[in-house]
């Protein structure tokens, strides 16, 4: 399982191909790919930058994959995230898991992202037309991890 | 005893600083009273670490409760709660 925090770009179909690379056992991918708005909270958009925890970012996010893999049925799991300046429209994060089965599998990448939301220490802060300002943690992801918790 | 502090995004902007190495007074033992101790320096810490601001902690680069026990030379960090994805 591989996790990776890095600045450039990354390429859905290149990811996806190197994940199910010689794995013929694979019958499901489920992709989350999370992009950059031009809208936040009313306001315009016209760049975000990401910080992040270097050393704690790459561990959690290897914690949140091992979690999923204890969980659910999975052959592998992946996660890009990329950090620094950012405009809209450009990805953000990319999460992706292969498994025999598709139900595995969406509600792996699901979980990912919830905890990753929740979990793994990036921050956003965005330039308005009224300056920069920190984007707020929302209380509708906290509400995502929630089902999670429930017994399966 | 020596901790190394970081702090993150809006926070290590209002304090000005990302990263400081801290000796601490022998009678603080946790994460919680660390806060309340560079709290009393008073101005933008009195101010960015107050009892009600939404901060979270991670001690040794792991998510941590305020009442975790600090040790020597341990990473000790704070921040705002996460907004990544």
């Amino acid at each position: 399982m591989v996790v990776r925090v890095q600045t450039e770009d990354f390429d859905l179909t290149t990811e996806v191909a190197q994940l199910r690379k010689d794995s013929p056992k694979v019958g499901a991918v489920v992709t989350f790919v999370g992009t950059v708005r031009d809208l936040n909270e009313g306001e315009h958009v016209a760049e975000m930058a990401l910080e992040h925890y270097p050393g704690m970012t790459e561990k959690s996010l290897q914690d949140i994959l091992v979690q999923a893999k204890s969980r659910w049925d999975l052959f592998d799991a992946l996660v890009i995230h990329r950090v620094g300046p950012l405009q809209p429209l450009e990805q953000i994060v990319l999460v992706a898991v292969t498994s025999a089965h598709r139900g595995e599998a969406f509600q792996a990448c699901e979980f990912i992202i919830d905890y990753l939301k929740t979990e793994a220490p990036f921050w956003k802060k965005e330039q308005t037309p009224t300056g920069a300002r920190w984007v707020d943690a929302r209380v509708t992801d906290d509400e995502a991890l929630k089902k999670w918790s429930l017994p399966r | 005893m020596q901790i190394q502090l970081k702090f993150f995004a809006s926070l290590r902007e209002v304090l000005g600083t990302g990263h400081e190495s801290l000796t601490v007074p022998s009678d603080i033992k946790t994460a919680a009273q660390v806060r309340e101790f560079l709290r009393a320096r008073g101005g933008v810490w009195a101010e960015a670490l107050a009892e009600g601001k939404a901060l979270r902690i991670a001690c040794n680069q792991e998510m941590a409760d305020p009442s975790i026990l600090i040790t020597e030379n341990c990473e000790l960090a704070f921040f705002p709660p996460v907004t990544g994805g």
